[in-house]
């Protein structure tokens, strides 16, 4: 499969596909059963290495030979060490976890960059079902009722990128996830966008970084990235 | 020396001594050399002309070479015939599988029950000391004899484990992937307590003699009977034993004396006696010994992924069970720690299962589809049809 194809259908999929570096080492956080590192193994030659909490999940990764890890993303980052791989990736689940501050901070101690994708809950679908039906928001992107859904942690835009002002991360490039559509390159400090993203994709460095590999690059094109903000105290 | 045996009528199966040529002695870690050197060994399946197809399986504590063949003293299936036989995860079809018995066994490779040629006499305890090292050096100059000049796989779990990452340590150029089941990377204080009671046992038998029970024609069989006994315990969970055997009586009504009441107190007796038919009780004392003295992190300075530091290439499989207590999740996942470290492609899995250590070696679905999954990707890796 070329890498331009569309993999199983997940937009996210194509999109980290695009962004991730050929020959680099990955980390898949919640690798299921392993199709995105299949797909970065074929498509970019990377080093891949899983993390998975379910043990059937792992078994399927092994018999198709990917190396991975049976653990769970909210303790077990802790135990990989420092700058072990070029990329960590944490596709839509980073509103599941327990700690999301601490994981996403692990994931830019472990990896030179991370690509965290999370579902917005600022997206006009969700406030016009709270608006107008007066319950939490059933939508295709967060279908789960309350009581049964996994997303313990869910945030908006705006709420993400206050996160990664605080904890000084740079956001090197940010792209709109809409399923059936192509990705989005945005500004995700816009407030429109913060209106009509359904799902947002980043790549993550952190700010303070000399480290080389650690560039800042433009791996949208020529598209029109959010500028760097001076680090401010955010009130708690 | 080779002779063939029927493990199977449909696969080419041999068992036999390899003994080494003289001048050929094993070196050994206290410093003592062994020599003349024999190592007992069965193979299952057939060497492939690029010899890339070989797999080398560890016995545990008390196992021996006969990992898929009728056992020669019990007349039982060997220890590991659920996992290697044609249609299973190490099928013999497709795999050459080689099965030794470790230095200081009893099935018939050098031990403390071997006569010692400078004497004449059984070793006894004039046995050198032997390590975890020393065993798989062993296995190496045996790898070596037969042409292989890299494992596709070392495999074994427990004290085969530990083996496997001794192999890792020493030999990571002859392997292309090392699978370590229910093990450690050291010996934890528990561990060598229950080892020093098993000992204690052996030794307060008077038919042990100081260790010389073979000169006087008779054998501690209750000293070891005792000390399997303890050790068969730790190769339990405290459900396994719950489920089994609860507070069952032998029969109606209690005895009001010392009989074996309870039904776990009857299987316990029963597991030491029928040890004792195949295990030689020094080979017990020197093979607790060499796990006691086992910590892969001791011997490369205190940190563990210095162990690993040559092994990037290979492929390594840890695998731990949620209710072993012996040699816990914990401790794998130290292992798997250590292999990240060092930037070694580990994979790592723990199987949900209340039978315990023991798991490794009993019907174990989980354990038999991550096995087959993690070879079958590791032949195609290495281009094996």
């Amino acid at each position: 499969m070329s890498p331009s194809a569309n993999p199983n259908g997940r937009e996210d999929f194509r999109e980290i596909l695009r962004l991730v570096r050929p020959g680099a080492r990955v980390l898949d956080v919640g690798c299921g059963s392993g199709e995105l590192l299949e797909l970065l193994i074929e498509g970019k030659q990377v080093d891949a290495q899983g993390l998975e909490i379910s043990q059937a999940g792992v078994s399927a990764c092994l018999a198709k030979g990917l190396a991975v890890v049976q653990g769970d993303g909210d303790r077990d980052l802790d135990h990989f060490p420092t700058r072990a791989f070029d990329y960590a990736i944490l596709s839509k689940t980073l509103q599941q976890m327990r700690e999301p501050r601490h994981v996403l901070s692990e994931l830019l101690r472990i990896a030179g960059q991370a690509i965290v994708s999370v579902p917005n809950f600022g997206h006009w679908r969700m406030r016009a079902s709270l608006m107008t039906r007066g319950r939490m928001p059933e939508t295709r992107a967060l279908p789960d009722p309350w009581w049964s859904t996994p997303n313990i942690h869910l945030c908006t835009l705006r709420d993400f990128t206050d996160l990664c002002r605080e904890l000084e991360l740079r956001i090197d490039a940010c792209a709109a996830l809409s399923s059936g559509k192509p990705a989005r390159p945005i500004r995700p400090d816009g407030a429109l966008e913060n209106w009509r993203s359904e799902t947002a994709l980043f790549l993550l460095s952190r700010r303070h970084d000399d480290t080389p590999g650690a560039v800042p690059r433009d791996l949208f094109g020529d598209v029109d990235m959010p500028k760097p903000e001076a680090p401010k105290r955010k009130r708690r | 020396m080779t002779v063939t045996a029927s493990a199977s009528p449909a696969i080419e199966t041999h068992a036999g001594t390899h003994r080494f040529p003289a001048g050929k002695a094993l070196r050994l870690d206290s410093g003592a050399t062994l020599e003349p050197l024999e190592i007992a060994y069965e193979t299952y399946g057939r060497l492939n002309e690029a010899r890339t197809n070989a797999i080398l399986v560890c016995h545990a504590l008390t196992g021996d070479q006969h990992a898929a063949s009728i056992h020669p003293v019990t007349g039982k299936p060997g220890w590991w015939s659920r996992v290697i036989g044609p249609g299973l995860p190490l099928d013999p079809e497709r795999y050459f599988i080689i099965s030794t018995n470790v230095v200081g066994g009893c099935m018939g490779s050098t031990g403390p029950a071997s006569q010692d040629a400078r004497t004449g006499e059984p070793y006894g305890l004039t046995f050198p000391v032997i390590t975890i090292a020393d065993m798989v050096r062993a296995q190496a100059l045996l790898v070596e004899a037969l042409g292989i000049e890299t494992l596709l796989a070392v495999v074994g779990g427990s004290m085969g484990g530990m083996q496997v990452l001794q192999w890792a340590a020493d030999y990571p150029e002859k392997l292309f992937s090392a699978v370590c089941i229910a093990a450690a990377a050291r010996h934890s204080a528990q561990n060598i307590a229950f080892h020093e009671v098993g000992r204690q046992a052996i030794m307060a038998d008077p038919e042990w003699r100081a260790g010389a029970y073979m000169k006087a024609r008779v054998r501690p069989e209750k000293g070891l009977a005792v000390a399997r006994m303890a050790a068969h315990i730790t190769y339990l969970s405290e459900q396994a034993l719950q489920r089994k055997f609860g507070r069952e009586l032998q029969r109606d009504g209690l005895s009001w004396g010392f009989d074996a009441d309870f039904q776990v107190e009857s299987y316990l007796r029963h597991q030491g006696t029928s040890f004792v038919d195949r295990f030689d009780a020094n080979s017990y004392l020197y093979i607790t010994r060499a796990l006691d003295y086992f910590d892969l992190a001791a011997q490369h300075g205190g940190v563990l992924a210095n162990a690993f530091a040559k092994a990037r290439g290979v492929r390594f499989c840890v695998l731990s069970f949620s209710s072993d207590w012996l040699y816990s999740t914990a401790e794998s996942r130290d292992i798997v720690r250590a292999l990240n470290a060092a930037g070694c492609r580990a994979s790592f899995v723990e199987i949900e299962t209340d039978k315990g250590h023991d798991a490794f070696f009993l019907d174990e679905p989980q354990l038999d589809a991550t096995l087959r999954g993690f070879f079958a990707a590791t032949a195609h890796a290495r281009g094996l049809a």
